[in-house]
């Protein structure tokens, strides 16, 4: 890879995704960030009890960014070939798992009234 | 709170790398001029080169021909005969990456006169130009298969990986027939420079993966039949193939270079050092004879003394330009260098001639090379790959060293070949990588 800066990644990840969809796909990251940013504000303090459920979703979060990627690309776990290979799994499936959980604690904090 | 804190940090400091790495894209400068710079071809090359002095020129008359109805996406061929994509993947029409201000002559060129700086279209005006690029690709001469037409790909075992995105679909057809019935799979690649010398290799493992996967294996035979010593040019990566080939079961048949084949009798005809000989198949991959196209065979531009017959245009091997018309550079396969027909040597070529074009029409000097890189995601598997990265010194030149092992089959590596290549590829044709 020859001069790989932002701008380059930016235009391959439009070519990936289609440039509408990729920077939908951004402003639907930034808006559940947002989000986030907001109930955090709001509520003054991390809710535990939405903190518990945001958890539970981590694992599933996690298998499926793994799945996704994996059906998206031809390829199984039995394709890992070498440490970078279980190095790039972990980092889809912390990527998942970290996603399910904003997601899952934002939905609970603007869809529920009370910030416990 | 804290959480909230962190997280407002933590945005800052990503923007704060965003306009960092922002502001280092910024360092080319337009440059204004009158030149009339024509453009032959509109492959990978020279439509990155259209778009690339498109935006660096300010003034210029840029001209690009180009007989061909659409543009191809070349290393996407590999995993249309696998039966993973669509023939369409690979296909794209011209307008999609035509920058707007580039005139767009859709025919071929006939003859090249750098004698007057004239390109000549049959039926229409002649072209003029100050500087030219040539990019035309390079012809399979299928011809030069005895016994062998186009029309035979995709029945009786007969594949033809290169011929296109359609035939690469028909190849598929036929090796997934092959991998369900079992037989002898042929492999072969010519003599002459090629094309992604590493695409006959792949292929070859994409075969045995089929048959391993619907457990046939051990009703097929693997054959390869080199047409040197070696299975590969750079010989650390030529000892791991060896070693893989030997892992996979493919028996090689070294200095066998295919002239003919008969469908009937399914036997391929070899030259060897020790004369002709045959060797049976029920599934090829039939790779021609590879030159220039006509209109730079039958120009002034080739080298004389080296690859004769084949036609490939006489460049320093450094900075591309012509060695006896200066004004005159090549890239992408046609270029007259030891290595690179394929998509990744163009990417690093043509930053090169855009820099030494764009040099010349200022009365200065650059320093921009090409080093000779190339690189080949060497699938050997469904699902991994080799990311081989090498210059002209046989040199390994890893992209990233100490994280993606050259020589290892990878999983990441295939995901490049899958996810980011093409893209990467599109972002080039359009001068933004």
């Amino acid at each position: 890879m020859k001069e790989l800066t932002l701008s380059t990644l930016f235009a391959v990840f439009e070519e990936i995704f289609g440039k509408g969809l990729f920077w939908a796909m951004v402003a639907v990251a930034a808006l559940v960030t947002v989000g986030y940013i907001y109930v955090l504000v709001r509520d003054r303090a991390v809710s535990w009890k939405k903190f518990l459920l945001a958890q539970m979703a981590m694992p599933f979060g996690a298998v499926g960014a793994v799945v996704f990627v994996q059906h998206m690309t031809h390829s199984s776990l039995s394709d890992l070939g070498g440490p970078v290979d279980v190095i790039v799994l972990a980092m889809i499936a912390i990527v998942g798992a970290i996603g399910a959980a904003i997601l899952v604690y934002t939905v609970q904090g603007l869809f529920s009234r009370r910030a416990v | 709170m804290n959480m909230n804190r962190r997280a407002l940090l933590g945005l800052l400091a990503a923007g704060g790398v965003a306009s960092v790495a922002a502001s280092g894209t910024q360092a080319a400068q337009t440059v204004n001029t009158s030149a009339k710079i024509v453009i032959l071809g509109a492959g990978a090359a020279g439509m990155a080169l259209a778009n690339r002095l498109n935006t660096r020129l300010n003034g210029a008359d840029i001209t690009i021909i180009d007989g061909r109805p659409r543009h191809l996406y070349q290393p996407g061929f590999t995993l249309i005969a696998a039966g993973l994509k669509p023939a369409d993947y690979s296909v794209s029409s011209n307008d999609t990456w035509l920058p707007r201000g580039v005139n767009f002559i859709n025919a071929f060129a006939s003859e090249i006169d750098p004698e007057s700086k004239l390109l000549r279209i049959a039926g229409q005006e002649d072209v003029a130009y100050d500087y030219l690029i040539v990019a035309p690709g390079l012809k399979l001469d299928w011809d030069k298969i005895e016994g062998f037409s186009l029309d035979m790909v995709g029945e009786n075992g007969i594949g033809a990986v290169y011929a296109g995105p359609e035939y690469a679909a028909k190849t598929w057809t036929a090796m997934d027939k092959f991998t369900d019935e079992g037989g002898v799979a042929l492999f072969t690649r010519p003599a002459t420079g090629m094309k992604c010398a590493g695409a006959p290799l792949k292929y070859t493992f994409l075969t045995d993966d089929y048959a391993r996967r619907k457990g046939n294996r051990g009703k097929v035979e693997m054959t390869y039949a080199a047409h040197n010593n070696g299975l590969f040019g750079v010989p650390i990566v030529n000892e791991k193939v060896r070693m893989l080939f030997e892992d996979r079961g493919v028996d090689v048949h070294h200095n066998h270079v295919m002239k003919a084949i008969d469908p009937v009798k399914k036997l391929a005809t070899f030259e060897t050092p020790e004369g002709d000989t045959e060797l049976p198949y029920d599934f090829t991959n039939v790779i021609p004879p590879q030159r220039a196209p006509d209109v730079i065979l039958n120009s002034a531009l080739p080298w004389a003394d080296k690859w004769v017959g084949q036609g490939w245009v006489e460049v320093d091997q450094y900075t591309l330009r012509h060695n006896r018309y200066p004004e005159i550079f090549a890239c992408g396969d046609v270029a007259g260098v030891p290595k690179g027909k394929t998509a990744a040597s163009v990417k690093w070529q043509v930053p090169v001639v855009e820099e030494q074009l764009i040099a010349q029409i200022q009365g200065q000097e650059s320093d921009a090379r090409y080093n000779g890189y190339t690189s080949c995601p060497l699938i050997t598997k469904i699902g991994r790959a080799m990311l081989v990265e090498f210059d002209y010194n046989n040199n390994l030149v890893p992209s990233f060293p100490g994280v993606i092992a050259p020589l290892e089959e990878l999983w990441i590596s295939w995901l490049m070949k899958e996810v980011a290549l093409k893209a990467t590829y599109n972002a080039m044709l359009r001068g933004r990588a």
